[in-house]
């Protein structure tokens, strides 16, 4: 089974770490100092949405029953056979939005520079060199994670066990909750 | 990419660390990383509480922060923030060292003034009478002159910049209104300026971060050695060697870390006293060793041995040998404390400001320097006695090294070949291109270069194309370390023309064989040598001091401190390379600003390169702009 990423939402601290290097990556220097030299500049494909004190970093999904490639007219995206990785080819995307609208998650950004779609790659480059994604490597909290589906249930599996056993508590308290519970928001 | 790896000395270090099961800065570095892409483009600011607010470098988010900070304002009010930090640690450091004297000189504190020379040409520049006068009589107008600068409020130029800074460049800084005057009212306004709802034009914030830098410059780095050198003596050239290998097994290691002489000339002064009771606990004897900036005072001043560098100051506690570490203040890492932990090294701090947890904390202050100096070489010997006979671990690697290169040895050297006019052999040579020109090496180690070697393979580069190096701080003990400051060096890496001068003079100063192509110079205050020398030759040569074929680098950035030296040096007109790249890539207009409109300012540009060769390579044609300008 493939991996691909998990987000443990109640890590994020909203650093935007993951955007700045997913950017990185999708840049032609691949370095910070060189990627902000670029014309045009460098687009991120993870956003970190903000919900009243909550944080969440907001990408494709990769569905395994993906409306965007159903509804993609010129097959522009599509899923990569090795990785299982749904991207957009960019020479057959025709800019119709059709994958913007039918994606449930809001995974996909209509680029208005290129008038193409732009969306989650899953860094191949970095993951063929057995690297974890850009996103995943630049997260300090431990929030993404790149996992076979199987990997990330069976460390929830676990986590519940120990929790139901032993009385541990699932998710550790970190310092966004103390911030979260200080200001008593949502 | 240069073909170079881990210097072997690190190697042996980190496996040493790594055996022993510890992490190392490496590790920590390594879980850090990457690094948070904000910070490093200098595009956070944390200032108010509205914030924090981050500028989204490629476009799509923030283009200002909340209060409408655009983000080269942003890049220039953290840069400002930087040189604050720097100059305020060496303003500091000058006037412990000032108090220090002042007390000395009314009998409060146990200190003499051991550099007579050195009173009378400050006497001179700063036109204090002489005549008939006992030396500390003239020392006291002296510190009446220093202590005047901190407390002045009337807005006159400060005295350390107006007598010490040559004439040409105080014109110029007059008219960007760079000159200060009481070096502390700066860092307040510096303070101010930078806090939330005041200075946001980016390019006044540059200006003020020269500004900062200038004070570095001459109050925190001239005034500071200035006054070092009269209590502690002008350095003298010595041999010394470095590396960790000059830890004894059987000797009682006693390490002084940080900066400031005041505390490190005592420790060695009682290490020779308590001598015997080394020796009645079974050492052979005690070995005072230097690492970082206080070691470079002690080897300039003494010949110590050099033990370590900045990022290696874990590695050497790892070995099980060293006794006592003492420190006083700056580039203290916390986690030294924790390595000690593991030994039975006495981990001593011993200033009020430099508190860490699960140190010993001996205090030390001038006025008692006597009672708790000899506390602290009580506690390494008692550390020795619990260390004897279990087994140590202290690579066998060390090189010998010249130092003690002050303004006043080399010239009393170069006197030897022309008595008359002792700087005509350098200015001829130079002219000759035999020296194609200078660069001062200057700042920190940081691990984050020490893989490729950064320092020791730019060094070598620009010695081949008959550059001299003049060296201070930490860079200084990686060349030490490296072999960069022997006759073997001139021979093995010097281009012909530099040989030859460094083999007539090696013959001047009485040595086995050339002088050694890379000068130690002394610590990172020890920066103003650096620049009384250049000074002084483009005095001679009647040009200013940016238009000689010199160059500033920091090729291991690491410390608030290096970027206000750095910005001193850009003051006075001379270009600097530095890697890592400062915190300013966010903010476009202060990166041009730097990097090119700054040479019709100043006459100097900033210049990033993070790899040896290239580094080393700009520095050359850099200088050879500058030789084409001359005209040779
Ligand atoms: S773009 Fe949307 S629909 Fe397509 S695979 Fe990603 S999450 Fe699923
Ligand atoms: S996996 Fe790669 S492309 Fe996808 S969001 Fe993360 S960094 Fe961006
Ligand atoms: S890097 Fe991690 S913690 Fe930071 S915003 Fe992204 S998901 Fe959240
Ligand atoms: S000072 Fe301005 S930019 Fe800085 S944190 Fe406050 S609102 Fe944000």
């Amino acid at each position: 089974m493939s991996r691909t990423i998990f987000t443990v939402v109640e890590n994020c601290v909203a650093c935007k770490s993951c955007e700045i290097a997913c950017a990185v990556e999708h840049s032609q220097s691949k370095t910070l100092a060189g990627a902000i030299l670029e014309t045009p500049p460098p687009q991120r494909r993870i956003n970190v949405e903000g919900v009243g004190a909550y944080s969440y970093p907001s990408r494709c999904q990769h569905c395994s029953d993906a409306s965007c490639i159903t509804a993609c007219p010129t097959g522009a995206m599509q899923r990569d056979c090795g990785t299982d990785a749904v991207f957009s080819d960019s020479n057959k995307c025709i800019g119709c939005w059709m994958c913007v609208v039918v994606c449930p998650f809001g995974g996909v950004t209509a680029d208005q520079s290129s008038k193409k779609a732009l969306k989650c790659d899953r860094c191949p480059e970095r993951t063929a060199r057995g690297e974890a994604p850009a996103c995943v490597a630049a997260c300090p909290t431990g929030t993404l994670l790149y996992l076979t589906p199987e990997e990330f249930a069976a460390q929830r599996r676990q986590a519940t066990a120990r929790a139901a056993v032993c009385g541990e508590q699932p998710a550790q308290t970190n310092g966004m909750d103390i911030l979260r519970s200080l200001k008593g928001a949502n | 990419m240069a073909d170079t790896t881990l210097p072997v000395i690190e190697g042996a270090l980190l496996k040493v660390a790594h055996d022993k099961g510890f992490a190392t800065a490496r590790d920590r570095l390594e879980v850090m990383s990457p690094q948070c892409g904000f910070g490093e483009l200098g595009t956070c600011c944390r200032i108010c509480y509205m914030g924090p607010c981050r500028i989204d470098p490629f476009g799509n988010g923030p283009k200002t922060g909340v209060c409408g900070l655009t983000p080269d304002a942003m890049v220039a009010r953290n840069l400002l923030r930087d040189t604050v930090g720097g100059t305020a640690s060496h303003v500091g450091h000058a006037r412990h060292v000032l108090l220090t004297l002042r007390d000395a000189l009314n009998g409060k504190a146990p200190y003499q003034v051991k550099g007579v020379s050195k009173v009378m040409a400050l006497a001179k520049t700063f036109g204090v009478p002489t005549e008939g006068r006992e030396v500390n009589d003239i020392c006291r107008d002296l510190v009446n002159i220093a202590l005047e600068d901190f407390g002045r409020q009337d807005e006159l130029p400060n005295n350390w910049v107006s007598k010490r800074a040559p004439a040409a460049e105080q014109a110029l800084w007059s008219d960007l209104g760079l000159m200060y005057s009481n070096p502390h009212n700066e860092i307040e306004t510096a303070m101010h300026a930078t806090s939330m709802g005041n200075d946001a034009d980016p390019v006044s914030l540059m200006l003020r971060v020269l500004k900062m830098s200038l004070i570095d410059g001459w109050t925190g780095l001239t005034l500071c050695v200035d006054l070092q050198d009269i209590l502690f003596g002008v350095p003298e050239i010595a041999v010394t060697e470095a590396a960790v290998g000059v830890l004894e097994e059987n000797s009682v290691n006693l390490a002084a870390h940080g900066h400031n002489p005041v505390l490190s000339e005592k420790i060695l002064e009682w290490a020779e006293k308590l001598e015997g009771e080394a020796l009645a606990a079974g050492a052979e004897r005690i070995n005072v060793v230097g690492v970082c900036c206080t070691g470079n005072e002690l080897s300039m001043r003494h010949g110590v041995k050099l033990a370590a560098h900045n990022s290696q100051t874990e590695l050497i506690l790892a070995t099980g040998a060293v006794d006592a570490m003492v420190v006083d203040i700056q580039c203290i890492w916390p986690q030294l404390a924790q390595v000690a932990k593991c030994f039975d090294t006495a981990f001593i701090t011993t200033d009020a400001m430099v508190r860490i947890p699960d140190a010993r904390h001996i205090p030390f202050e001038p006025h008692h320097a006597d009672e708790s100096a000899r506390q602290i070489v009580q506690a390494a010997i008692d550390a020795f006695r619990r260390r004897r006979g279990k087994p140590v671990d202290i690579p066998q690697h060390k090189s010998t090294a010249v130092a003690g290169l002050s303004v006043e040895a080399i010239i009393d050297l170069l006197s030897k070949l022309d008595a008359e006019d002792p700087l005509k052999p350098v200015i001829d040579n130079v002219a000759n291109g035999n020296i194609f020109g200078f660069v001062g090496v200057v700042g920190c180690s940081s691990i984050k270069f020490r893989d490729n070697a950064m320092t020791e393979e730019m060094v070598k580069h620009l010695l081949r194309q008959n550059v001299l190096v003049l060296t201070t701080g930490c860079t200084a003990h990686i060349c030490a370390q490296d072999g960069l400051m022997t006759s073997e060096a001139t021979y093995r890496y010097c281009g012909d023309g530099l040989k030859a001068v460094l083999v007539v003079l090696g013959k001047a100063a009485g040595l086995d064989g050339p002088l050694p192509p890379v000068w130690h110079m002394g610590a990172c205050v020890d920066n103003s040598r650096i620049v009384d020398l250049m000074v002084a030759l483009a005095e001679r040569l009647g040009v200013k001091v940016g238009q000689l074929p010199a160059v500033g680098s920091a090729p291991e950035l690491v410390q608030e401190k290096a970027v206000s030296i750095g910005g001193s040096f850009l003051a006075l007109g001379v270009s600097c390379h530095i890697a890592p790249a400062p915190r300013i890539l966010g903010g476009p207009m202060v990166t041009k600003l730097l990097t090119e409109d700054l040479q019709e300012l100043t006459g100097a540009v900033v210049r990033v390169e993070l790899e040896p060769k290239g580094a080393a390579d700009w520095m050359v044609a850099h200088i050879a702009g500058k030789r084409a300008a001359l005209g040779i």
